[in-house]
């Protein structure tokens, strides 16, 4: 079980509250990535397609940071295994907008 | 009696004003999607309670909202808008090209007829269609991929499609104005598209009246008189009579023939409303009064209406969407402000109230009539 933070507006936007938990198992249940959690993410909420990451290239938005484990994971790959934390369910992965406009 | 439903796009959300038909007395709901750019909120001809809005911000990006049920509720639709095949360049600020690349969703155009059927226009400039009420979304390939296209450089405010006419009376002509393009009409349901920018001269690029280049602000057409269009230009109001395949300058006594919205009376084809702004780089009111000109000559001969709105230390701007009219009997005509006013005058433009003052800067407003 994944949990994942939102942040406020991309709740609101998928109607919900509090953290999402995600059930997210990689091929071959091989390491839970960044990028295996925000597909399950999508699938899970097509309202948020296009909010988090570039719907064609993949790509974070500028505005948009990942964090875990009080690590910015934000330019990690996408494809590194998440910290066995965050895996395990006892550290929430963070999505947030950054702080940005003065 | 019938009811009058106002839509507005803000900097920071949506917002529905609604009166009956006396226009005297108003309710604010909102915001909806508090937080977001509402670049435009619009309705369904065909289908009042259809609504459409186009939301976006710098953090998330674009998003398509629809109401099935005039605004109480809202469903997220499509938001993926690919450029289709080579994607291509076009001019940058300075000069080197540059891939399209998809910001946002400044217009949404609901068919006259189909409430499921709608256009989006997209910077960087492209236009899209909708035949599943928003959920899935097509590039009509022609207009980018025109041959001048790489010559299209972004205004300020972008290389953004704005501005989309549905003509009333031919089936499958559309009319589209790009900043800094220029306007464009295709006979053929956006298959082809012509260059309709013969007469228009514009002192800000080298060939002051080449085929394209041009800052359109806004178009507006009476559906009465299909043919005629009437222009605000970056500087220079104008008018074409042959559906844009010649304009003339119409600006006449205006203090300042630079602003951004234009707007027809519901019943007077000959009757055009414009808010003169000092110029493009001080974007307000010429000496601090707000004030509409209305022609009742189809241009040339303007007059104030100042009657209720302020006339003095008055610096606001007035985006190219945000004014509009309604079809009452008398017909009301309404604007928002970059100081979060929505001004409006139910009786053709000769006395002005505002319905709401405080609002965020106001990027967008429609009127719907309802039953």
């Amino acid at each position: 079980m994944i949990r994942v933070v939102l942040p406020a507006h991309l709740k609101t936007l998928a109607k919900v509250t509090g953290e999402v938990r995600l059930e997210v198992t990689g091929p071959q249940a091989g390491p839970v990535t960044q990028r295996l959690v925000l597909d399950a993410l999508e699938a899970r909420y097509p309202m948020l397609l296009g909010t988090i990451r570039d719907r064609h290239s993949g790509k974070r938005r500028a505005f948009v940071r990942f964090y875990a484990c009080e690590e910015d994971l934000s330019n990690s790959s996408p494809d590194t295994p998440l910290p066995e934390r965050v895996a395990s369910g006892a550290e929430p992965y963070i999505i947030l907008g950054a702080m940005a406009g003065g | 009696m019938s009811g009058v439903r106002v839509l507005v796009g803000t900097r920071k959300g949506a917002f529905i004003l609604t009166s009956d038909g006396r226009r005297a007395d108003w309710t604010v709901e909102g915001p909806h999607f508090g937080g977001w750019e509402i670049f435009h909120l619009t309705g369904s001809p065909a289908d009042p309670n259809r609504l459409y809005a186009s939301q976006s911000g710098g953090w998330f990006g674009q998003l398509i909202q629809r109401s099935d049920d005039g605004g109480r509720t809202w469903t997220t639709v499509g938001n993926d808008f690919a450029y289709t095949g080579e994607v291509g360049e076009h001019l940058w600020y300075d000069g080197t090209p540059r891939p399209w690349e998809f910001k946002r969703i400044w217009h949404l155009e609901p068919s006259r007829d189909d409430p499921d059927t709608v256009y989006a226009g997209a910077e960087d400039a492209a236009l899209y269609v909708s035949n599943d009420g928003g959920q899935k979304w097509t590039e009509l390939t022609a207009l980018r991929q025109h041959r001048t296209g790489p010559t299209w450089q972004p205004g300020a405010g972008g290389l953004c499609l704005h501005t989309i006419i549905l003509d009333p009376v031919h089936q499958d002509r559309i009319y589209v104005a790009i900043s800094a393009a220029g306007a464009f009409r295709s006979d053929d349901a956006g298959t082809s598209w012509l260059p309709i920018n013969k007469g228009l001269r514009s002192g800000e690029i080298p060939d002051s009246d080449a085929e394209v280049g041009h800052c359109v602000h806004h178009i507006t057409q009476h559906p009465s008189r299909p043919d005629t269009l009437f222009m605000q230009k970056h500087w220079d109001v104008l008018r074409s009579d042959d559906a844009g395949a010649n304009w003339r300058e119409v600006s006449g006594n205006l203090p300042s023939d630079f602003g951004f919205p234009i707007a027809v009376h519901a019943h007077e084809p000959e009757t055009i409303y414009v808010v003169p702004i000092k110029s493009d780089s001080e974007h307000y009111p010429p000496e601090g009064r707000l004030r509409v000109y209305r022609s009742r000559s189809g241009g040339d001969e303007w007059e104030p209406l100042t009657n209720g709105l302020p006339q003095s230390d008055c610096y606001v701007n007035i985006y190219r969407d945000a004014m509009a009219v309604d079809t009452l009997d008398e017909c009301g005509i309404y604007f928002g402000t970059t100081g979060g006013q929505v001004y409006h005058s139910a009786d053709g433009g000769d006395n002005w109230a505002p319905i709401v003052r405080d609002l965020p800067p106001v990027l967008s407003v429609e009127v719907q009539v309802l039953p």
